[in-house]
């Protein structure tokens, strides 16, 4: 068969068969049991020309609502922020794009040093020592971060915040199961157990629940809720029974609130797509990993270094290997291997681009523009508040009529509505989460507005 | 060529900007009222300040000391870098499938949902599975959660003796780690003299403390266990389950199907077989198939069709959980897609027949000058070792680094570690027979050299951007990020 991928003419394959002594294609085969080998074709659709596939795909696309032709008001996870243009031309230059891992360091500089510039960005944001060279998303960091906390000091139980995300406890309680770790939730302050409706950790219950055999307290800020957490009044907890901290930070909100490392955190982790990549439904996302000194020779996955070459000239090169899979087998740190080096690319791209004072501007916008839509559907007395304290790009209301009812009706008007909470957390059942990026213009949330308030006047009451 | 060393942090200017954002339009917030005390940041971090120019440049310099696919060969064993069609990269920048929100409704996704559930199809298709999960980000995470699986299924029979994961000595660093990490013991098998699973070794290790067995096949040598029939029936026989490592698979596309030899489990590496790049370590994908009996397992959700419209499942009582965010690597299972569109059944046959082509064609063309430990046919890549050589002074290492100077990536070295100066070569179906030549030739070249004039091949690479790199200095005192 012919294929613009296989360059082999048939007269080649002939010469080539010849030289390897064999009489056929199927000959090649003859250490595969005959009765293993395949009689009949695989059943999978005829091949498609490069213009065929292109009409296939528009096809599917038209069977999607995309946030292009919808306006987002959706996060819980995954946002929906500016991407300047500059970032993809990079990210599509092959050299980038179409290289491996960079084993063979001479060959691999412009990798190697875009990760390094990467590590210090993320170190920076966070406050932090050091940074791996990306994990495959937040979820899985937050893993790898529970997992080094208990091989740290020996301990096998983790205290998580139940305001962090869903998803990302999800994916802790699959990782650990098998672990020999436990995991203890701990609950958040709401108006029926106390008059502080904060939404943050309850920290008395955090105070119940630690102890001598608390590996770590993991805690997100902003929270799932978009509520900033007292990451210092929890390290002290921490502290006080030799515990770590794991705090997962939005990388946009560091941009204006202080990093978990100087407010005592020992590993700060989370969900990079926000800094230049696409929501992608879902994937690749992009886990970041930063640590304090004393965790660095822990730390999961590919780690950048610098150093010299052979005439003293500065390179940079995978390091810290004896970490790894591929030299510690069953006991490395991680058995992670491929990773998100693109994604992590395109975060170093938006950064450089952003800079200090953009990163700075991007995250006010966010407070600007969430706080707005805040107080305008507040206003309009269609929703009502659930928690009393700061939050960042995203809030909770309580409208009056149910969530998932406001956005089916939200849709029909080309607006993608917010996360109703309901089943993740009964609790807070009829809640919804509602997100605001920089990239919301006043008129779009005008608009959002007025249409959540006639959708409640004319809906079925939320009770 | 242009030496510009500097990092972007270093072409800092104060005050310059690289952004174009809409100017705010409602009301500002008083940052200082609205997040009391300890909130805000005191010290902006030390981001550079610098033009999209400035950016531009400074990342096209940097591509320009990096080397892909598209700069040229690419023969890494194991990694299967073969070339990364451009349509698959159009498709999937395309805003209507890559610009959606994983929580959106299903009703609005229609489009999305029916590329996995139909790549879940394809993928059992051909890898002769019930089901695949397409959650895993990677190889590895996919052995991960196969192994949970394993783990899950014993658990679920009250089997709770089975602790036990065997892996041959010859396998990928990331079985044992992924077998440790899902709670597992791990217990290495020898290989025979021909190179495959020892199976009386095998038969000494299986009882009923062993939860399963992970194999690549063809393993690591390229060479196709031939006894896989007996190997699953032994395993299978004890209680155990069979893990398939398909970092291999592009050998065998439409030739031959883990399923049939008996494997439970399999995972397939989208940035291998299935021609999506690597993007200089990553995003890949690591989709897993499973038996029947094992669907209960998989992780959620699990993508159903009913009546023509496709939902997300939860509702699973056995499985494992999630092991990653939402679905995914979705950017890439679509390249992955439309390669598979675009191959068709008998275009993947053809890739794999080729690859296997073009490895016999360089180990026969190289037999004579360096040693190949299991010469006789191999799959899509074989294991030659640099043994001769280095009893000259020339090591795989130097190889490698000769190799650099003549514009070809080198083979991956040192590894399988049951091989001495190993080189292990994987040229894949892409490469036309005139690469193949050139890299022969350079090849033979180079052991001539390493026989007539063993020193002059010591200091190379010459021609790189930077010469051989002090990688002791680098994880002695680690410098791992830039400062002030």
């Amino acid at each position: 068969m012919k294929s613009s991928y296989i360059p082999m003419t048939r007269q080649q394959q002939e010469a080539m068969l010849s030289t390897v002594d064999v009489k056929s294609l199927d000959e090649l085969f003859s250490a595969i049991p005959e009765e293993l080998r395949l009689q009949k074709d695989l059943k999978l659709p005829e091949p498609l020309s490069e213009h065929e596939l292109k009409k296939h795909m528009n096809t599917l696309a038209q069977k999607n609502s995309d946030t292009i032709g919808n306006t987002c008001f959706l996060g819980a996870g995954a946002y929906d922020h500016i991407i300047p243009s500059a970032v993809k031309h990079i990210t599509s230059r092959q050299e980038f794009y179409t290289a491996y891992t960079p084993y063979q360091p001479e060959i691999s500089q412009g990798v190697l040093q875009s990760i390094f510039e990467y590590q210090t960005m993320i170190a920076e944001l966070t406050g932090m020592d050091a940074a791996n060279a990306s994990l495959y998303d937040g979820a899985t960091a937050l893993y790898e971060a529970a997992l080094l906390a208990s091989r740290y000091n020996g301990r096998k139980e983790i205290l998580i915040a139940r305001s962090v995300n869903p998803e990302y406890r999800k994916v802790l309680y699959s990782g650990l199961r098998y672990s020999g770790i436990t995991v203890k939730e701990v609950d958040f302050y709401k108006e029926e157990n106390s008059n502080n409706k904060s939404g943050t950790i309850n920290l008395e219950q955090l105070q119940d629940h630690i102890s001598k055999n608390t590996a770590a307290i993991a805690i997100q800020s902003p929270n799932f809720f978009g509520i900033l957490e007292d990451i210092k009044a929890v390290s002290h907890t921490a502290k006080e029974v030799g515990a770590l901290l794991i705090a997962v930070c939005d990388p946009i909100s560091l941009g204006v609130f202080e990093s978990p490392g100087a407010l005592g955190a020992d590993i700060a982790v989370g969900e990079a797509q926000p800094l230049g990549n696409p929501m992608n439904f879902g994937g690749p996302l992009l886990g970041y990993f930063a640590v304090k000194s004393p965790f660095i020779r822990r730390m999961p996955g590919r780690i950048v270094g610098e150093t010299i070459d052979s005439q003293g000239r500065r390179g940079f090169v995978l390091t810290l290997q004896a970490r790894e899979q591929h030299i510690r087998r069953e006991k490395a740190t991680s058995n992670i291997c491929t990773n998100q080096a693109l994604c992590a690319l395109a975060a170093a791209n938006y950064l450089s681009l952003m800079g200090k004072e953009g990163l700075k501007e991007v995250a006010t916008q966010c407070i600007n523009k969430s706080v707005y839509t805040y107080h305008s559907l507040l206003e309009a007395s269609q929703v009502s508040q659930v928690f009393e304290a700061p939050f960042f790009r995203e809030f909770v209301v309580r409208p009056k009529i149910k969530p998932n009812a406001i956005n089916e009706a939200l849709l029909t008007e080309k607006i993608i509505g917010g996360y109703d909470l309901t089943a993740e957390y009964p609790e807070l059942e009829g809640c919804w989460l509602v997100a605001v990026t920089e990239k919301r213009s006043k008129k779009e949330i005008d608009d959002f507005v007025s249409k959540v308030n006639s959708i409640c006047q004319g809906g079925i009451i939320n009770d | 060529m242009i030496r510009d060393e500097k990092l972007i942090f270093e072409k800092s200017v104060e005050g310059r900007i690289g952004y174009s954002l809409p100017a705010n339009d409602v009301p500002e917030v008083d940052l200082e009222v609205v997040y009391p005390g300890d909130m805000l940041r005191k010290t902006a971090p030390q981001l550079p300040e610098v033009s999209e120019v400035d950016v531009i440049r400074h990342y096209t310099n940097l591509s320009k000391r990096n080397y892909g696919v598209d700069s040229g060969f690419y023969p890494l064993g194991s990694c299967t870098m073969k070339y990364n069609p451009k349509i698959n990269e159009d498709i999937a920048s395309m805003e209507g499938l890559a610009q959606m929100h994983p929580l959106q409704n299903p009703q609005t996704a229609q489009g999305n949902l029916e590329i996995l559930y139909n790549m879940d199809k394809y993928l059992s298709e051909i890898l002769g599975m019930e089901r695949v999960t397409l959650q895993p980000a990677a190889g590895a995470q996919g052995e991960m959660t196969g192994l949970m699986i394993i783990k899950a299924y014993h658990m679920h029979r009250l089997d709770s003796k089975r602790v036990k994961i065997i892996v041959p000595d010859s396998s990928h660093g990331t079985n044992p780690a992924s077998a440790a990490l899902a709670g597992f013991e791990v217990v290495h098998i020898p290989s025979d003299e021909r190179g495959c699973v020892d199976i009386n070794a095998l038969e000494d290790i299986l009882d009923d403390t062993v939860a399963g067995l992970m194999l690549t096949n063809p393993n690591t040598l390229g060479l196709f266990e031939e006894d896989i029939l007996k190997i699953s029936r032994m395993v299978h026989d004890c209680g155990g389950l069979l893990y398939y490592d398909g970092a291999n698979m592009n050998a065998i596309m439409g030739i031959a199907r883990p399923g049939d030899m008996g494997f439970d489990i399999a995972h397939v590496n989208l940035h291998k077989t299935f021609s999506t790049p690597h993007g200089g370590g990553g995003p890949g994908s690591g989709p897993i198939g499973v038996v029947k009996e094992l669907v209960p397992f998989l992780p959620v959700p699990v993508i159903e069709k009913v009546d023509d419209y496709y939902t997300l499942d939860y509702d699973r009582p056995l499985s494992i959980g999630k092991v990653k965010s939402f679905y995914g690597n979705f950017g890439v299972i679509l390249r992955a897609y439309s390669y598979i569109r675009t191959m068709g059944s008998q275009g993947l046959k053809a890739a794999s027949q080729t690859a296997v082509l073009n490895a016999n064609y360089i180990r026969k063309r190289l037999e004579d000058l360096y040693d190949i430990p299991h010469n006789r046919i191999c799959m899509h890549e074989f294991v030659l070792s640099a043994q001769r050589q280095a009893k000259n002074g020339v090591t795989a290492l130097d190889i490698a680094k000769n190799l650099l100077d003549k514009g070809i990536h080198p083979p991956t070295i040192y590894f399988p570690l049951i091989v001495q100066e190993a080189m292990m070569i994987e040229p894949t179906e892409t490469e036309s027979p005139e690469t193949l030549d050139n890299f022969i030739e350079i090849m033979r070249d180079l052991a001539i050299k390493a026989q007539e004039n063993p020193e002059s091949l010591k200091n190379a690479p010459k021609e790189t951007y930077v010469s051989r790199l002090d990688e002791v200095k680098a994880a002695r005192t680690p410098v791992l990020r830039w400062k002030k």
